[in-house]
């Protein structure tokens, strides 16, 4: 706390950048450093510990988690089959990770496109686009994943599109609000007056502007996405073996629950940590990108009390 | 205000007729029911009958019609994993999920309003600081685990509760617990941002010029304003506590319309399917159009600008 003081100094001249702040903030920093460890295991962790995630050790089988006596890739303990939990932890995450990614990536893509369209042409095919969000928003998105997903097959393809499709409304109709807005600045009417077609016009002139706010959605949102995934995959519809994903390493788990309690709970825990740490950020980046909250970021802490009293 | 209720009860509407082909479309590319309702060896023969007898054989389209025929007529099929009408086995699961996601809202939803509200009176301090974190947490944590991790402890560790099924009160309490939990959260979170909003408003100021007790003033003064934007998300909630109503019933094995809902999934009861949809998708409608009528209850503005 004193270092988070001194940084700040009596009076600084120029306002400190995201940053700094984020470091002055003890939750959020610690989500910060907990988000950058886990995407540097899910990144680097399977090409060093990777096989040890698959090799049954039966010497290992259902060793309890901080026993030193298989040395330290154990200390998290193994599972019915002696694999090391820590081992799997990591290739979990990348699989965990990979598929949130690829499926907030693809409803970005997919619900702003549809939006852009929405905003930009009006008119019927814009009326359809809106009504088949209202169709996916007013139903439960686990059952709509649930029964698509079952549909059409479980399988990592299917699982991303799945868990896209039930997010695009929200992209579309953040898009379709900044564009019914940014299409009737001046600037668009100029490019307009000019000659400009309705491509240019979309993809030079608006898209441009109402993309950094997608990408803070798509930000936020990853985190309902690792839980959507999650559910899905501990409800046995997402991931099939011998993949898996943090979500079916705690389904898998659930048998040993009596015997081995640590088999459903580190991964469990994962998610929990990772999606927290999301939330801590994206609730620090809210009160950050307000202008009537920001000071509260800015100020040091001991004025920080004072102003409350 | 009617008209206004008109046209949303026809917008959704139209949404539920949507959902309903969907999903009657999507339930017949899982594959033949006959492989799953026979035994292995049955013949050629014996599953073309089976077809023939429930009307699988006909094209995709013609069983749709059939299917619209019959539920003009309030027919909704038999549920062939139980042989009964699906109707009556859904409507036997309705109430106990309608019971379950019910007293898990409106829990969550006194608890947010006190936790948010207390949090809002002084920003930054001690209280605010623990109740965003444990809201924060209660928003991202997986229902499934903390559903298991309580099992692990207050049922196989602890012994005080029964792990799954219902009876006793004591069935509800672990349920309703991991139900509320997200609710909770992110109304908490929707509390303090709307009651930090109102607290800086003049005729606060004022109350507390007048020497109105500070308690009275969060809880009397402005909670009634800083609820409205609450019960909009609260109704948004609604559809998404059924998400969390299926995990849940699944891991206590509480007999409602989400367990429902997947047994008749992974054993292709296209008609158990349609029903549980059907009923979802209709009390949702009306949960919406209920929390419309409520909102322009609380907030005369917006019946002057519907009228």
């Amino acid at each position: 706390m004193d270092k988070a003081e001194g940084a700040s100094g009596p009076k600084p001249k120029r306002p400190a950048g995201p940053l700094r702040l984020v470091f002055r903030d003890p939750l959020a920093a610690c989500a910060v450093v907990f988000l950058i460890f886990i995407a540097l295991c899910a990144l680097v962790g399977p090409v060093v510990i990777g096989d040890l995630a698959t090799t049954p050790n039966f010497r290992a089988r259902n060793l309890a988690p901080f026993d030193a006596s298989m040395g330290p890739a154990y200390f998290l303990g193994a599972d019915t089959l002696g694999r090391s939990l820590a081992a799997r932890l990591v290739v979990g995450a990348q699989n965990t990770l990979g598929i949130a990614a690829a499926a907030v990536m693809c409803s970005l893509f997919l619900g702003g496109t549809l939006g852009l369209v929405a905003g930009y042409a009006r008119g019927i095919g814009s009326t359809l686009i809106l009504r088949l969000a209202d169709v996916i928003m007013s139903f439960p998105s686990l059952l709509l994943a649930l029964i698509v997903l079952y549909s059409l097959g479980p399988s990592i393809p299917n699982l991303i599109l799945v868990l896209a499709i039930t997010r695009i409304p929200i992209y579309l109709r953040t898009m379709r609000a900044e564009v019914l807005e940014v299409r009737e600045r001046m600037f668009v009417g100029a490019a307009t007056a000019l000659g400009a077609s309705h491509a240019r016009i979309v993809f030079r002139h608006i898209a441009p502007v109402v993309i950094p706010t997608m990408l803070t959605i798509g930000a936020i949102d990853f985190a309902t996405v690792v839980l959507a995934e999650s559910s899905l995959s501990f409800l046995g519809l997402g991931i099939q073996s011998p993949e898996f994903t943090w979500g079916s390493m705690v389904a898998t788990g659930r048998g040993y629950l009596s015997t081995a309690w640590w088999v459903a709970f580190w991964p469990g825990l994962m998610i929990l940590l990772t999606t927290l740490s999301l939330n801590i950020l994206s609730s620090w980046w809210r009160t950050y990108a307000d202008p009537h909250q920001r000071w509260r970021l800015e100020l040091p802490r001991r004025l920080r009390r004072r102003i409350q009293k | 205000m009617f008209t206004y209720v008109f046209r949303r009860s026809t917008q959704s509407m139209a949404a539920v007729v949507a959902l309903l082909v969907l999903v009657f479309f999507l339930a017949r590319l899982t594959g033949d029911p006959a492989y799953l309702y026979l035994p292995l060896d049955s013949t050629e023969a014996q599953r073309q009958a089976f077809n023939e007898l429930n009307g699988f054989d006909d094209p995709i389209y013609i069983q749709f019609f059939r299917y619209l025929g019959d539920l003009a007529q309030l027919d909704f099929g038999t549920a062939l994993s139980r042989n009964r009408p699906a109707m009556e086995v859904t409507l036997e699961a309705f109430p106990e999920t309608l019971k379950l996601a019910t007293i898990a809202m409106a829990l969550a939803l006194f608890a947010a309003a006190v936790v948010g509200s207390l949090a809002a009176a002084r920003p930054g301090g001690v209280f605010d600081r623990l109740a965003t974190t444990i809201s924060l947490a209660g928003a991202s944590a997986p229902d499934f685990w903390v559903a298991i991790v309580a099992i692990l402890v207050f049922a196989v560790s602890l012994g005080l509760l029964p792990t799954s099924g219902t009876g006793s009160a004591l069935h509800w309490i672990m349920p309703i617990g991991v139900l509320m939990l997200r609710p909770f959260g992110l109304l908490t979170q929707v509390v303090r941002g709307s009651m930090m909003g109102v607290l800086s408003q003049p005729y606060i100021k004022t109350a507390r010029a007048k020497g109105v007790a500070r308690r009275r003033i969060i809880f009397v003064h402005a909670l009634r304003n800083a609820l409205l934007p609450v019960i909009t998300v609260a109704g948004d909630l609604m559809a998404s506590l059924v998400n969390g109503a299926v995990v849940v019933e699944t891991i206590f094995g509480w007999p409602g319309i989400g367990k429902l809902m997947i047994d008749a999934i992974v054993r292709r009861d296209f008609a158990l399917i349609q029903s549980t949809v059907l009923v979802t998708a209709v009390a949702i409608f009306v949960m919406n159009i209920v929390i419309d009528l409520i909102y322009a209850a609380v907030d005369p503005r917006i019946r002057h600008q519907q009228t």
